[in-house]
């Protein structure tokens, strides 16, 4: 077998440099399709109905006003009598109509009784859900130098030790924090078109995993998945929330077969906002005790939090996050809510964690009067992978981005001009990464034509591009001579775009295919001219001999030697399998400069630094985008969006773009975007960075505005009302 | 969306007889950025829709000596770009405020004046304003009313162009169904007054008087009856009045300000001689401080004697269980807008 490689750096003509989308004139014009673009003659509108109770059970459905309402042709319930319904939004029914407004009096037209169940969406305050007897068993988790001898009881020693540790430490902190549940806000909301043709559906899915969901509605349709083909050539934005057909894909693909039309079923926003995902809180108390150089000696802490009616809350396992003290306790609680259940939010768990502790371990700072810089610094014997070089090595690059020594003043000290302050903040994070399963089918037609085809899709990253360099580079072909083929389930299948794989993978597949697949021209061309295969290169357009540019002939010709039949090559990668094309793992450090007006609680970015390890690039444009989009991300979730639910009725209050608060191009700031890739990330080959980029914001502006004040406020997002509560000013 | 009846009438004499006197059954559209966001989620359901944006009298900005007349369906980009605007500063920062291209340019100053509060239990359903206050009272009232609040009524009235227009002592016209005999002076709740035998009247009022806090089911939050619409806003002209609106936004988005306040000031020899301060996004409707007023009239304006403007409009302020930040706001609102409308630094964003 071919031993796969990347060129050498410095020789690539396409691969790490910056490369314009292949999309993007079809985005910007509106030529691209997307699901809800998707319209077949005769298309029915389709509308789900949401519970507009957060806990009750459905007493009783009266369809039979809804089916009378002109233009409406079919009315199908959703869930049955004596069903209970733990969130406001849950889908009750769905109405199929001539036109989205016939639809929508449909909808209005359906009766349910309810019979009223007791509501709890308080995730908060910790006491109030043990009140109300919505808590799990709380989960803790000791690490500790010391062991306990034979015959002492484990738990009382480990309070003893965490005791011992924090009275032995220079300075000991306390503090609360939490971040709230936000959801995905999606610009393009859940749904498809579906059409059958006899017995097989075609659904226009936006979807995250094309190559994983048709069995997913060929299962409850009773069909099987061969029978299915899913289609998405363009997707607004998933962040994690759309792997899966759901409930409402196979409804539509259902009521398209029983009406025997197409169906278009997109969730209305404020359904998707409450029913398909969000991302879980989390809340926490922790003593930390530090030298007094700022390194922690121990960690103790306690976290809750909820990811909905089955509880959940951010994963104890990062907390507290990159640094693992070696003396440490944490204890998470989970808390069951009348709201919709969490889905993979970009990086699941990491930006929480970072937030919640890594405001702690800036506190040490305060409260030691030291550069924050620093306390992370020294802190980093303690990360939790291998990274602690490079994170040396990031956080020099971003100070000096940053100009972080001339501006530090330490907490609270700063100058303050009118009411307005300003001030510095960092954190730092970690990603796995690493290609996910793909396979590709690379086509080279006798008359040059080249395209790879596998069922991978572009969430906006940039994949369909990046497939294209690959192939293009491989056989030293400008980028437009590759015809990428990716959306569609018949295609080879490759893995669903989650945990920031999806860029690994596919070149992984594709340059395997490619290098195979010029290897067998490659032997037809060496017999024409003369030379040996291995003395062949593919550039500029020609395959010719190393050492002799005479002997060559134009990628045109050279193809016309595979004779009638064009030449197909599959290339395969499987997880975790050994590579040299790609690995896993990333670091990345992230500063933040803010100034916050003390009159009003306003807090605004002034600038963000973002240092971020990759592995090589493919495409160091989209890869810069991928980290503005995540900072941007990251600032909206640090300073402006929540869920707020109303304690009473457990309504989402502000599930709608109107009232859900996000930031604007004039709120962001100046982002200076770093990509951090020496040699030595080159040499190990492709990561992925969808994730990473957006874990360290939180921690970042929050720590910036407690540098700025010297007031920590203790839950993001920074808004005015909780910025002036915390200034004692409200 | 429920099915309307749509009717579009050329000229104001076409009004009479389109609108039903039964609250709910007609409802103006002008810009629609707001009716029709209501009508998609059935919170407001008209059986006729009456699209007032074909009346050529209602549209267009005129301007005389005595002051600025704006017709209700004027777009709010057009009073933007209105050099006979100039004169009122604290108007065209309240519109650049928006900071939506697409509201300002379909939204109309009808509109904003008559748009629905956006309290999120009104939006979510809750009828106004008995059901609503009891939501509001015990849920999340961070955006509430600091103001007026003692009543069921407890949100917050929703224009951001009412307090400067109101600072600078605007009137409106309105017109609906004729009835009862001409009277001295603004009629007291807007009824229109019989134009030689016309089947429409019209009546002129003060826009501090045109908002009302409602205390039961069916009043609105405007003196118009459900067949009475707006159809001029009068701003009168004094060139000696300096004007502003300050507004506490989180964002460059089109969110309401958290609060809000215009001010307009008669600045003689360096003292205030004359004082119409009105805080916005903080009562239930457009919130007149005369507390405010008089702490700055007789002064110079400085920091110090803004900063006390601005506490003594919110020396009286009540606010609920969960906006007390907002008092804070109303008091720098005020005091920025009263620098900002004497040309000072306002010492924030
Ligand atoms: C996402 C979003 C954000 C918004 N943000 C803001 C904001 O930040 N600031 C802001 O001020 N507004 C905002 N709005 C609200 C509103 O759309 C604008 O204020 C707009 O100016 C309203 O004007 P319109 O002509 O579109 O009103 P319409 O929607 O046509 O009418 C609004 C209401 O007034 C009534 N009405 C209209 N004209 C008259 C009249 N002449 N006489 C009697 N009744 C009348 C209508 O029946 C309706 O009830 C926002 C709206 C949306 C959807």
């Amino acid at each position: 077998m071919a031993e796969y490689s990347w060129p050498r750096r410095g020789t690539t003509s396409l691969i790490d440099t910056e490369q314009t989308r292949i999309d993007g004139v079809a985005k910007a014009s509106g030529a691209a399709k997307y699901s809800c673009d998707i319209n077949p003659k005769g298309t029915l509108v389709a509308r789900a109905m949401g519970c507009p109770h957060a806990h009750c059970k459905i007493k009783s459905i009266d369809i039979s006003l809804a089916k009378d309402v002109p233009g409406v042709v079919l009315v199908s319930p959703a869930k049955a009598i004596g069903d209970e319904i733990q969130w406001q939004g849950d889908i009750i029914a769905y109405v199929a109509a001539e036109t989205e407004g016939a639809a929508a009096e449909g909808v209005a037209a359906i009766t349910v009784e309810y019979e009223m169940l007791d509501v709890f969406v308080d995730d908060q305050h910790l006491a109030a859900a043990e009140a109300a007897d919505r808590t799990g068993k709380p989960l803790s988790n000791v690490q500790l130098v010391n062991e306990p001898g034979d015959d002492e009881d484990e738990e009382a020693f480990e309070e003893a030790e965490i005791q011992r540790l924090l009275e032995a430490s220079d300075v000991v902190v306390e503090g609360n924090y939490g971040i709230n549940v936000i959801t995905h806000m999606c610009m393009e909301p859940h749904g498809s078109t579906c059409e059958w043709n006899g017995d097989q559906l075609t659904a226009h899915l936006s979807t995250q995993n094309v190559s994983g969901t048709a069995g997913q509605f060929a299962d409850p349709l009773g069909i099987t998945a061969s029978d299915v083909t899913v289609h998405c050539d363009f997707i607004g934005g998933g962040f994690g929330s759309k792997f899966a057909a759901d409930s409402w894909g196979v409804a539509c693909a259902e009521l398209a077969r029983q009406t025997g039309r197409p169906v278009r079923l997109m969730l209305d926003r404020d359904i998707e906002l409450k029913t398909a995902g969000n991302r879980p809180s989390g809340f926490i108390k922790v003593k930390i005790g530090a030298d007094k150089n700022g390194v922690v000696q121990v960690w103790d802490s306690q976290q809750w939090g909820t990811s909905g009616a089955s509880g959940g809350g951010v994963s104890q396992g990062v907390v507290p996050y990159v640094f693992d003290p070696e003396n440490r306790r944490r204890t998470a609680t989970s808390i069951a809510t009348n709201a919709g259940p969490q889905r993979a939010w970009r990086a699941p768990n990491h930006p929480q964690a970072a937030a919640i502790t890594h405001t702690a371990y800036d506190d040490v700072a305060a409260a030691l009067g030291i550069d924050s810089y620093d306390v992370f610094l020294r802190n980093l014997d303690s990360v939790s992978n291998d990274k602690a070089d490079v994170y040396r090595a990031q956080m020099e690059r971003a100070a000096e981005l940053m100009q972080w020594k001339s501006k530090w003043h330490a907490h609270g000290k700063g100058e303050k001009k009118g009411s307005v302050v300003t001030g510095l903040g960092m954190g730092i994070h970690t990603w796995g990464g690493g290609g996910h399963n793909s396979t590709c089918r690379i086509t080279i037609h006798p008359d040059g034509g080249v395209e790879t085809a596998l069922g991978s899709q572009d969430l906006g990253t940039g994949t369909r591009t990046v497939i294209g360099i690959v192939v293009a580079e491989t056989f030293g072909l400008p980028l437009d001579a590759v015809n990428v083929k990716i959306g569609s389930s018949s295609y080879p299948a490759s893995g669903p775009s989650g945990g920031s794989t999806t860029v690994a993978g596919v070149s992984e597949s594709n340059r395997r295919a490619a290098q195979d697949a010029l290897a067998q021209l490659n032997e037809l061309v060496a017999a024409k001219l003369g030379v040996g295969a291995a003395d062949l290169v593919a550039k500029e357009g020609r395959i010719q001999a190393s050492g002799d540019a005479s002997k060559s002939l134009s990628w045109k010709e050279a193809c016309a030697l595979l004779g009638m039949t064009p030449l197909e090559v599959n290339g395969e990668f499987r997880r975790g399998e050994p590579s040299s094309l790609s690995s896993s793992q990333v670091a990345g450090v992230q500063m933040a400069e803010v100034a916050v007006d003390l009159d009003t609680g306003i807090v605004k970015p002034l600038k963000f630094v973002a240092v971020q390890d990759m592995g090589l690039i493919i495409n160091r444009k989209t890869a810069a985008s991928q980290i503005y989009g995540a900072v941007i991300m990251g600032i909206a979730y640090s300073i402006f969006e929540e869920r707020i639910m109303d304690l009473q009725t457990g309504a989402f209050l502000n599930a709608e773009l109107a009232d859900y608060r996000l930031p604007r191009l004039g709120d962001i700031g100046e982002i200076v975007v770093d990509l951090w890739e020496p040699d030595s990330e080159y040499e190990r080959g492709v990561v992925g960075l969808g994730e990473p980029p957006v874990i360290s914001p939180g921690a970042a502006i929050s720590n910036a505005v407690a540098n700025a004040t010297g007031v920590r406020v203790p839950v993001l997002p920074l808004t005015p009302q909780r910025v002036l509560d915390a200034l004692g000013s409200a | 969306m429920k099915a309307f009846e749509y009717a579009a009438p050329r000229r104001e004499s076409e009004l009479a007889g389109l609108f039903s006197g039964r609250p709910g059954a007609t409802a103006v559209l002008a810009g629609g950025t707001d009716l029709v966001g209501l009508m998609k989620k059935m919170i407001v359901a008209p059986d006729r829709v009456v699209n007032i944006k074909e009346i050529a009298s209602l549209y267009g900005i005129s301007a005389d000596s005595a002051g600025v007349t704006v017709g209700a369906v004027t777009r709010l980009d057009e009073m933007l770009d209105s050099a006979d605007l100039d004169a009122f500063p604290a108007v065209k920062q309240a519109i650049r405020g928006i900071n939506s291209m697409q509201l300002q340019s379909q939204g109309t100053i009808g509109g904003e004046l008559c748009q629905r509060p956006r309290c999120w239990y009104f939006r979510n359903g809750c009828g106004l304003p008995t059901e609503l206050g009891r939501m509001v009272e015990r849920g999340d009232n961070r955006y509430h009313a600091i103001f007026g609040n003692r009543g069921p009524a407890k949100y917050v009235s929703a224009s951001r162009i009412a307090p400067a227009l109101v600072a600078l002592g605007a009137s409106v016209r309105i017109v609906g169904p004729a009835s009862g005999e001409a009277v001295e002076g603004p009629p007291k709740n807007g009824a229109p007054v019989a134009q030689d035998g016309n089947a429409l009247g019209e009546a002129i009022m003060p826009l501090a008087d045109f908002f009302v806090t409602p205390r039961a089911p069916h009043q609105g939050e405007t003196v118009l009856d459900p067949d009475q619409i707006v159809t001029h806003i009068h701003i009168p002209r004094d060139e000696q009045i300096a004007s502003a609106t300050y507004e506490v936004r989180q964002s460059e988005g089109p969110e309401y300000p958290l609060a809000a306040a215009a001010a307009a000031l008669r600045i003689e020899a360096g003292v205030v001689t004359e004082a119409r301060i009105v805080l916005g996004q903080v009562a239930p409707v457009p919130w007149v401080s005369e507390a405010a007023a008089a702490a700055i009239v007789g002064q110079a304006v400085t920091p110090e004697s803004a900063r006390a403007a601005g506490e003594a409009a919110v020396a009286r302020a009540t606010p609920l269980s969960q906006n007390r930040y907002k008092v804070q706001l109303a008091r720098v609102s005020v005091e920025r807008a009263i620098l900002q409308a004497a040309g000072l630094e306002t010492g924030g964003f």
